[in-house]
């Protein structure tokens, strides 16, 4: 320590000057960083709101009149609210009966590492969804359950169910074992001490593991388009539709595109620090 | 009384309905694949659903269409995941270097990629990547740089794809990472200290060795996902143009919702399943064997 200090005040200056030269270069690159993972997002809510005339327009306008025509459109014309709503329907419904299901297994897995079932649903996740989705397009349409909410929400827990498991294995496991083996001595039952004990500390997994079953069932576009069909179509299945028309409408597909990922965005920043986890954590476990 | 026999048997009780649904929603499924791929069930050609041995697969053999498919998939693969590996590792060293103000606000916008709905995403690359009126070859223009045909041009199409790829789930490996360096000790990065290391030394010889099985995790993950990639490939080109980017799971869907032939498409069904478990063991081994 000694030392540094009566060489630094020869090297202050070159070493000043070389620091903000550092701090700048560092700045540039992570604005660069920032600018290309932004762009795609500025460029779809400018167009939302550009006539067709102005989407064209080279060089194009980054200040401009704003128009909502776009928005009107898609949920006047194209009838989007409803689609809106199978979706919601659709991914709450994947996320509470993937609860029902995935928080007992998970718990169990846990308690009593049950690694080959945790392995297999872990399967779900590597196997390509379409494996699954050709047995189950043919079984469906022969129970006649095509274009129901009962066959999306079904194929739609294939993509929720792992990542409930993926999120609450690591999270009961650190709950300690003695918190339950002490409700099963004052005579509690093993599903009542599991309700009343262990789900109430398990508050934040349980809101990753959901966020993360509804926003992917939220931007599934697979399954979606082969089950669903005009009564249970998607989100995703719409803004596709967008494009198989003769002339495409950038504009609505750009208001489409808006109105599809704002609530997720949103919903994912608000959460950002339990998603970010439900993401990684598989990973980081190893 | 039913109470008593669940806590007996928790341990298979509890389990019991997420076992149910994978029977029923997935093992049975592949089962029924695996017993359709023996069959010449189509659709379109009005051939039922009769057992006509190894012939799909026979076929499959001598398909051009299918090798066509085997090749998109590794080279969009490859191509998409090495960048996402080495921009992904970058990243996060590059934000792990310095702390500054606003650190939240960066993870913020890392999240919003990959968490946005793919096909909405996709339907943006096609409106910047448009060769004409696009915004990208716009700039390049500008520049006086080359304008490629991006997703129009047979040769690019795939370098295109993976772009967008790249664009979409290279945070996933930043956010991967930087949760791994914060797991690291700090001892090794103090000798390194101690004995003069520069930055650079340090990163080579202690940092990112440590974090090799971290990152290789992340890669496994991403080439899950890589070569199954559906929803931009199919919202911005459905395989084309001509069948350049027909990857496997393009041709698959192809196979069984284009033209209904359900035996022929669940013969390339148990091929694609034994491609991606194949390359995943074998990936998750060698990881194994590095760590010893």
């Amino acid at each position: 320590m000694a030392a540094q200090s009566t060489t630094s005040p020869r090297r202050t200056r070159p070493h000043r000057t070389r620091r903000v030269l550092g701090n700048l270069l560092y700045a540039l690159v992570l604005l660069l960083v920032l600018f290309f993972l932004l762009t795609p997002f500025l460029w779809m809510v400018l167009n939302a709101f550009k006539s067709p005339l102005q989407i064209i327009k080279l060089p194009p306008e980054l200040i401009f009149e704003p128009t909502l025509r776009n928005f009107q459109n898609v949920f006047g014309t194209q009838n989007f609210g409803r689609y809106i709503m199978n979706s919601v329907i659709i991914g709450a419904g994947c996320t509470l009966v993937g609860l029902l299901i995935g928080l007992p297994a998970a718990y169990s897995i846990a308690r009593y590492r049950q690694n080959r079932l945790a392995i297999v649903i872990l399967m779900a996740r590597m196997v390509p969804g379409i494996t699954f989705l050709v047995p189950l397009f043919i079984i469906f349409r022969r129970l006649e359950l095509i274009d129901t909410y009962t066959s999306l929400i079904l194929a739609h827990m294939l993509v929720g169910l792992p990542f409930i498991v993926w999120v609450m294995v690591p999270f009961f496991e650190s709950i300690p074992r003695e918190l339950t083996e002490a409700a099963v001595v004052d005579g509690a039952s093993s599903v009542r001490a599991f309700v009343s004990v262990v789900l109430p500390l398990s508050g934040p997994g349980i809101v990753t593991a959901s966020i993360l079953s509804f926003v992917f069932s939220w931007n599934n576009f697979m399954f979606s388009i082969v089950l669903a069909s005009s009564r249970t179509r998607t989100v995703p299945v719409a803004i596709y539709n967008f494009i198989s028309y003769a002339q495409i409408d950038w504009g609505g597909l750009m208001a489409a595109a808006v109105v599809i990922t704002l609530p997720v965005l949103v919903l994912a920043i608000i959460t950002q620090r339990y998603v970010i986890r439900g993401l990684t954590a598989g990973a980081i476990k190893g | 009384m039913i109470s008593r026999l669940i806590d007996r048997h928790q341990r298979w009780i509890f389990p019991l309905p997420a076992v149910i649904f994978i029977v029923l929603m997935m093992i049975f499924p592949l089962g029924y694949t695996l017993w359709n791929s023996f069959s010449g069930w189509s659709l379109t050609a009005g051939r039922p659903n009769t057992f006509i041995g190894p012939v799909n697969y026979i076929d499959i053999m001598q398909d051009g269409r299918f090798w066509n498919a085997v090749w998109n998939t590794f080279y969009f693969t490859a191509l998409a995941m090495a960048l996402e590996l080495v921009l992904g590792v970058a990243i996060a060293l590059l934000l792990d270097a310095k702390d500054y103000r606003g650190k939240r606000i960066v993870t913020s916008i890392l999240l919003l990629p990959m968490m946005a709905t793919p096909v909405a995403v996709a339907m943006v690359w096609l409106l910047m990547f448009e060769p004409t009126a696009g915004v990208i070859n716009f700039v390049l223009d500008e520049l006086s740089l080359p304008e490629p045909l991006w997703i129009a041009g047979s040769a690019t199409v795939i370098p295109s794809l993976a772009l967008v790829d790249i664009w979409e789930w290279t945070p996933l490996i930043t956010l991967i990472v930087l949760a791994g360096l914060t797991g690291l000790p700090s001892e090794p990065f103090e000798a390194a200290r101690v004995d003069g290391a520069s930055y650079w030394q340090t990163l080579w010889r202690v940092t990112l060795p440590m974090l090799l099985p971290t990152i290789s995790v992340a890669g496994l993950l991403r080439f899950i996902d890589c070569i199954k990639t559906f929803d931009i490939i199919y919202g911005m080109t459905g395989g084309g143009p001509g069948f350049s980017s027909e990857t496997l799971n393009i041709y698959t869907y192809n196979q069984a919702f284009y033209y209904f032939n359900f035996g022929y498409a669940s013969a390339l069904l148990v091929i694609f399943f034994t491609i991606v478990t194949g390359v995943s063991l074998l990936v998750a081994y060698t990881r194994r064997q590095l760590e010893v």
